[in-house]
């Protein structure tokens, strides 16, 4: 796929170096309870400029609670939350996207019935003339929606029809392309291949690519480690609510991050017992010692 | 009418790309695209009704009957426009209908207790109306209840206050007649009057109604206001992420009914001089009605501002096309029905066009 190449630009200024190059985001040791349920603790996270950091985990590991608390729609209940080096707080999603973080949800956050043009611009929509009379600037935003889509190499021939008629990788890459046109200087991309095939993963991790070759930290929330490896810099793996894994591309390598994805810890855990059972394949699963090696110290392959 | 055929509704053509396309879209007919267009739909169904009643009502055919219908499709349809850009926005408001009365009685009954201008009841009954679109709005807000609970509950506290407080202060079930009281004239030519057109008795209230239409039309489909509308009402979660102010909405259109109601309630008052307690209701049926066989969509996202004032305008014509044709009055809910049920169809068929892949 083309995102091949572009897996070893992150490595060069990868977070080894985080004096040079404060990070956009930060999660320091950060939480959320809803009521008496701990959906989220312990959670350190650093999002920097021309970076992938990929966000994995099982269905339940937290890892919607955590785009939440990033784009504004909740708020954390414990540790810190930094952005540009400074503690913040959000209250809305819209102050989230002034400071420059714009969340690409699963839904993709667009309006079936309306056009493309106007879902692209919907929520900052442009405008010319005075007060009274101060109207959208129609010919304006499909202009410029029609340029900013070829940009990022997305075609179609009609703006004007519903987004709810282009198939679920167009939208995806239309909603990519709005974030990155509005000044997103983080893009959280939840899960944007769970529901498309293998050629329009491709298309999207294409553009994932793409963002990050414009400048952009991208947030990419999966639970499918191939995806992941093919355009990540920086790998957390998520487990009931805390971070399981937390190491750069050079640290980790695809077998082992598919192993902490697919519960490798526990499974391995479970080893003895599912040997017993007949017709589970045990052989494969690794030992539980080679996966605590990793996260413990963070070193290389096994 | 016709010369609201034109559906003022389409947006002008993209700046022609033209380099390449993706050429997997086919472009329609344009008889069909138009056709797709649930405004279209609705204006060749009042076509239809007109000339049904042209064929089968002679008196209709006359110029000041068209007058007429006109007019009754005006009282209906200045209220079927703020209720119509409600409904695209996802939500609906029972108590419009009584809401009409209570603003009425409000300036009726304040002005003539007091034995102030007229001016101080119209502006102390347009704040109530606002206050009842503001609570309805920020109760569905607040407690996140469908607005069809909210509305229904106003809707029937508003219908006994309006009995109550009336009986309480003229001890009567209408408010006494205000006609001879100072501002009353002004207030007339602004909500009541009429003027001649080529010998033709005219009401005011159509000028005012298509007047709020092409408003309607322009905020609806030119403004930041008017996408905010149909985001809020196709998809308010999505719309929330994006950054529209999906709470402000909301609440604005439900005072926007507020004042329309309060449009509606002062023309009733200074036509009529006095009010009656106990109607309104059920007339908020007949507004959602309209809208709805205007082709906006019951669950909101889609529809215009200019298929309601058609909606009205068949509503209108049945009417009063009954009376002239010397028929039982009685048919006309009848007539409503089945014009209610196949603009539904019409819209769903539509809304599964629109979103075919």
């Amino acid at each position: 796929m083309t995102s091949k190449e572009t897996g070893t630009h992150g490595a060069v200024l990868e977070d080894k170096a985080p004096e040079k190059d404060t990070p956009i985001v930060e999660l320091r040791n950060a939480g959320k309870a809803y009521g008496n349920i701990r959906a989220l603790h312990g959670v350190d996270l650093k999002v920097f400029p021309n970076q992938v950091t990929c966000v994995l985990g099982d269905n339940g590991a937290g890892k919607s609670t955590l785009i939440k608390i990033i784009s504004g729609l909740h708020q954390h209940t414990e540790g810190e939350f930094l952005v540009d080096g400074r503690p913040v707080r959000f209250s809305t999603p819209r102050e989230a996207l002034d400071k420059g973080i714009a969340t690409v949800y699963q839904d993709l956050a667009v309006v079936p019935l309306m056009p493309v043009w106007r879902n692209f611009f919907l929520g900052s929509e442009m405008t010319k003339g005075p007060w009274p009379v101060r109207r959208l600037d129609i010919e304006k935003m499909k202009k410029t929606a029609d340029h900013e889509l070829r940009e990022m190499g997305i075609v179609l021939d009609d703006l004007e029809q519903p987004i709810g008629t282009l198939s679920g990788g167009q939208r995806q890459c239309v909603a990519i392309a709005r974030a990155v046109y509005f000044g997103a200087r983080v893009l959280i991309l939840d899960e944007p291949t769970a529901a498309l095939g293998v050629k329009q993963s491709g298309v999207v991790l294409k553009y994932i690519a793409a963002a990050r070759d414009r400048g952009l930290g991208v947030i990419f929330i999966t639970h499918n480690p191939h995806h992941a490896y093919m355009v990540g810099d920086h790998f957390s793996v998520l487990r009931l609510g805390t971070m399981e894994l937390n190491a750069s591309r050079d640290e980790v390598s695809l077998e082992e991050l598919t192993n902490h994805m697919a519960g490798g810890t526990e499974l391995a855990a479970l080893k003895h017992e599912l040997a017993q059972v007949r017709g589970v394949d045990v052989e494969e699963l690794p030992e539980e010692s080679d996966l605590t090696a990793t996260v413990a110290s963070s070193e290389g392959k096994s | 009418m016709t010369q609201q055929a034109e559906p003022a509704v389409t947006t002008p053509p993209a700046p022609g790309p033209g380099k390449e396309t993706d050429g997997r879209t086919r472009q329609r007919p344009l008889a069909l695209r138009l056709l797709a267009r649930p405004e279209v739909g609705v204006f060749l169904g009042a076509v239809a009704v007109l000339v049904f009643f042209l064929i089968t009502a002679p008196p209709v055919r006359d110029g000041s009957s068209m007058a007429n219908i006109l007019y009754q499709s005006s009282t209906i349809g200045i209220m079927a426009l703020p209720v119509a850009l409600l409904m695209i926005g996802g939500e609906f408001d029972l108590s419009a209908g009584v809401a009409v009365i209570t603003s009425a009685l409000t300036a009726s009954m304040l002005s003539y207790q007091l034995t102030m201008n007229v001016w101080v009841g119209v502006i102390v009954a347009l704040i109530v109306s606002l206050a009842i679109g503001l609570f309805n709005g920020w109760m569905l807000v607040k407690t996140g209840l469908p607005s069809f609970l909210v509305t229904l509950g106003t809707f029937l506290i508003l219908q006994g206050v309006n009995l109550a407080v009336t009986k309480l202060v003229t001890g009567n079930v209408a408010t006494d007649d205000i006609s001879d009281m100072d501002g009353f004239d002004q207030a007339k030519a602004l909500f009541a009057s009429s003027f001649e057109v080529g010998g033709v008795n005219v009401k005011i209230t159509v000028v005012w109604w298509l007047v709020f239409a092409a408003i309607a039309t322009w905020v609806l489909l030119r403004t930041k206001y008017g996408n905010w509308i149909f985001a809020v009402g196709g998809n308010k979660a999505s719309a929330r992420a994006v950054g529209v102010p999906v709470t402000f909405t909301k609440i604005s259109l439900f005072m926007l009914v507020g004042f329309g109601a309060w449009f509606v309630g002062m023309h009733q008052l200074f036509s009529f001089n006095t009010v009656q307690s106990g109607e309104g209701v059920g007339i908020e049926l007949i507004y959602i009605a309209a809208a709805v066989i205007g082709g906006c969509l019951l669950t909101g996202g889609a529809g215009s501002a200019i298929g309601p004032v058609f909606g009205a305008f068949m509503f209108g014509l049945v009417q009063q096309g009954i009376v002239y044709a010397g028929w039982n009055p009685d048919w006309f809910k009848a007539f409503l029905g089945v014009m209610l049920l196949g603009a539904v169809i019409i819209n769903l068929w539509v809304q599964r066009t629109a979103t075919r892949r």
